[in-house]
């Protein structure tokens, strides 16, 4: 009969195939063998914040579905007005296309970061926030252009009031999350032009040690926030 | 089965984490207020906990006074009662038991019992605490501001939560509720990302998840389900407060209020319900599994034998938290739905049933032929298993959709409830209590003051929630103010009711032996020791006791066994720590 099994130092005994996979994850002292304890953190918090991002979006469909009043034709009510004809989406599009950028400086910023190379991350990390932040501009921007057409939470000119509601609160909601970005991506970037992850200064709220993994981190929550967005784009404004 | 070689009995050295940065108290505040030790928020969680539930008691025993002497207190109109409703069930649902088993027990739990200094993250632990207050302190301001707390149920189902004719409705009621939901639920997830990165990233060597005690277990499935089910009841508030203050209609269709068209219309009362019960059915089971857990391990320790199949144990956990995902609308049988869906909804809810009963007999099992100590710890969880058991049972009544309707609304409903989620898991938190307390102290509570408690408790609980089944196969409605005359309940009903009611008072006065126990323990306690329930869990292991800051001294544990290791034929004692080296071998834990 088998006797203790020690963790350590002993011949390779895993069992194969599904097994040998739950074994893994089960075995000693961490289950996500790569992923320090912040990193864990955050997917975990990610995973939650789906959660939070699905409800919002099943609530609206249920709400689409189910309203008897017609929805409004979003290639119209997002359409802009240039050059003396009315084009479709246009500003979702380049919104869009600045948020998807972002996703891009910032992979290159972790890159750089995990290379020591801090001056060059945190202009990455700027430029990221940058077009974060131009984002919420245009997100703004469009706010107002539907408020002065008459847009409200409780109402809108072309149909179902679900509507103005749905809207509003699901990209306020999403916006709020790059905003909260932005912030951060502009804290850590000081970080790091500073130096703090070279000299590990120690946090002045958590005294912890600062590593070059917080910029990983801080990307995790940024690419995750552009995903939401691709999900909001499409049940939005493509539906 | 694979042969393992036993390992050579050579010295391995614990390993710290690297990670691991603990916090240094500099002062008395960031040492006992402002603490980032996990076992100092746990008694804050606890103590808060407490006390709110305390003002939860006194609701009941109000709500009790009023249905057996309807008219007799001036000061309980039909407002009163039903915000008393309200805020009892909230506070007792939510701030008392997700709080106290997450938050209390999580944190003083989970790192000890798996051999880390601390959780990864305190700064944030130290948050979700003061979040929590302040969520409690926003739920409380609810009796002081004008029209008083929401009075809509602790479902606030809308539209009537956010009309004039419920209290709260149109004055801060309905607000300071919805507003202290989304703040709890902020600072849960602070808390919540703690445990479960503890668990699964900061275990001590050895500690693999098939050797955590079932306890940890527990907490740390039912803290993933919170995190997943929590954002439900987020969404459903945020879209509800909106209805309310910027007139959208996310759940409001065209009504007429006081004889007057509303601007409210098109929205959906019953998606309301959907997302209120994708987070309320699994926060039942997120206030069970962390009992589950809890009386595993009680039940082992005191009766001095092996957890009856501890990997069934294991997966019956992970399989309630995954099934509760997929049973929400059987709470919504008589609210409108597809009538396949009340099928699907049906069939899900008895699948449940397996894993449960599962672990009763493996309860009952760990207790076949062990040597039983009939300690607090021990009468508080056998106490849990018959209440549970009878909980359980109604349940399948009213998981059926046939039967469901007829019962639907009555006291058999309210006495179902509160016996499987009110009187079971707060049996494990006396239970838990009793056990931990000396841990926490280094005193042991006095024996006679938690007699007198048990038993009190015990034998009060059925007194009220037996005949409440009665009452409510009768057809008497929950949530009526009084009676009045009807065609259908007898007037021994009434005299039940009476009899109900002074049972309560006398349970909730017990608790007040159960307080003052704790007082006066604290002082006058017999001295425990480091182990006083000779357990072989890693938290009786420590040094010192209480445990000191970061735990565990100079040296992290090391695990070399399962957490069962009781009455091992041949061992010298008939408990073997989890940290005793290998050698000799003998165990009786399953290998991998």
């Amino acid at each position: 009969m088998a006797q203790t099994i020690g963790t350590h130092g002993e011949p390779d005994l895993r069992p194969a195939g599904l097994r040998g996979v739950a074994a893994d994850f089960a075995s000693d002292q961490r289950a996500f063998k790569t992923a320090s304890w912040g990193k864990a953190m955050m997917w975990i918090f990610l995973l939650s914040d789906t959660f939070v991002f699905g409800c919002f979006l099943i609530a609206y469909m249920t709400a689409r579905m189910s309203t008897p009043v017609a929805w409004p034709n979003p290639s119209e009510v997002f359409a802009l007005h240039i050059g003396g004809q009315d084009v479709p989406l246009i500003l979702i599009a380049i919104m869009t296309f600045v948020l998807i950028s972002s996703s891009g400086t910032m992979a290159m910023a972790v890159n750089f970061g995990y290379r020591q190379e801090r001056h060059r991350t945190a202009m990455l990390m700027l430029l990221t926030a940058l077009l974060g932040a131009g984002f919420v501009g245009m997100q703004a921007f469009e706010w107002t252009k539907l408020i002065t057409e008459g847009v409200r939470p409780w109402e809108n000119p072309w149909g179902a009031a679900q509507f103005g509601s749905t809207f509003f609160m699901i990209t306020g909601f999403h916006g709020t999350h790059v905003t909260i970005g932005v912030i951060f991506l502009l804290i850590v970037a000081r970080k790091v032009w500073r130096g703090d992850f070279d000299q590990e200064r120690r946090g002045f709220f958590t005294s912890r040690r600062g590593r070059y993994e917080g910029v990983e981190i801080m990307g995790l929550y940024w690419h995750f926030v552009d995903l939401v967005w691709v999900f909001i784009f499409a049940f939005f404004y493509l539906w | 089965m694979v042969e393992i070689p036993s390992g050579s009995a050579g010295a391995i050295p614990s390993a710290e984490v690297e990670d691991v940065e603990l916090y240094h108290p500099k002062s008395w505040w960031t040492k006992y207020v402002f603490s980032q030790d996990a076992k100092i928020i746990a008694v804050q969680y606890s103590l808060t906990a407490i006390a709110i539930g305390l003002v939860a008691l006194v609701l009941s025993w109000l709500m009790r006074l009023q249905l057996a002497f309807p008219g007799y207190f001036a000061f309980i109109d039909a407002d009163h009662y039903y915000q008393f409703i309200t805020m009892h069930g909230m506070i007792m649902v939510i701030y008392l038991l997700t709080a106290l088993f997450l938050g209390g027990f999580g944190n003083y739990l989970i790192p000890l019992m798996v051999g880390a200094r601390d959780m990864v993250f305190p700064y944030a632990n130290m948050l979700s605490y003061w979040i929590y207050l302040l969520a409690v302190l926003i739920l409380a301001a609810g009796f002081f501001a004008p029209g008083g707390p929401t009075g809509a149920g602790w479902t606030l189902y809308p539209p009537q939560a956010v009309l004039s004719g419920t209290p709260g409705g149109k004055d801060w009621g309905i607000l300071l509720m919805l507003s202290s939901l989304i703040v709890f639920i902020i600072g849960f997830t602070m808390g919540g990302l703690n445990y479960v990165v503890t668990v699964l990233q900061g275990r001590a060597r050895g500690m693999t998840l098939m050797r955590m005690p079932l306890t940890v277990w527990g907490i740390f499935t039912a803290t993933v389900m919170a995190l997943l089910a929590f954002p439900a009841l987020f969404v459903a508030c945020v879209m509800m407060l909106f209805d309310r203050l910027l007139g959208t209609s996310f759940f409001m269709p065209a009504i007429v209020e006081m004889g007057e068209q509303l601007q409210h219309g098109g929205g959906s009362p019953i998606l309301f319900q959907h997302l209120f019960w994708f987070f309320g059915h699994p926060e039942v089971y997120i206030v069970a599994l962390p009992a589950f857990g809890i009386v595993s391990d009680l039940i082992s320790t005191h009766a001095r034998k092996n957890i009856f199949g501890y990997r069934m144990m294991v997966w019956a956990i992970v399989v309630i938290g995954a099934l509760s995902f997929i049973v929400w609308a059987h709470h919504m049988y008589v609210s409108g739905m597809n009538p396949a869906f009340g099928f699907f909804f049906a069939t899900t809810t008895l699948i449940i049933a397996v894993p449960t009963a599962i672990k009763v007999y493996n309860w009952v099992l760990t207790l076949w032929r062990g040597d039983i100590h009939l300690t607090l710890p021990m009468l508080f969880a056998l106490a849990f298993i018959v209440t549970f058991v009878n909980g359980g049972l109604t349940g399948l009544f009213l998981g059926n959709v046939v039967v469901d309707v007829p019962l639907s609304d009555t006291m058999f409903v309210v006495a179902h409830f509160h016996m499987v989620m009110g009187v079971a898991p707060i049996l494990v938190i006396f239970g838990a209590i009793c056990h931990w307390y000396p841990k926490v102290t280094g005193r042991m509570l006095n024996e006679t003051l938690g007699q007198i408690h048990f038993w009190t408790t015990f034998l009060g609980t059925y007194a009220i929630f037996f005949p409440m089944h009665y009452l409510g196969l009768l057809g008497v409605p929950r949530r009526y103010f009084e009676m009045g005359e009807t065609a259908f309940v007898p007037p021994s009903a009434h005299t039940l009711n009476i009899f109900i009611t002074v049972m309560a008072l006398i349970v909730g006065a017990a608790q007040m032996v159960f307080l003052f126990n704790l007082v006066w323990s604290l002082f006058r306690g017999r001295e425990a020791g480091g182990n006083p329930w000779r357990a072989t869990t890693l938290e009786w292991q420590t040094p010192q006791t209480p445990p000191a800051h970061g735990n565990w001294g100079k040296e992290l544990p090391v695990v070399y066994r399962w957490a069962y290791d009781y009455s091992v034929p041949g061992a010298a004692e008939d408990f073997i720590p989890q940290t005793a080296p290998a050698d000799g071998g003998i165990t009786r834990e399953v290998p991998a």
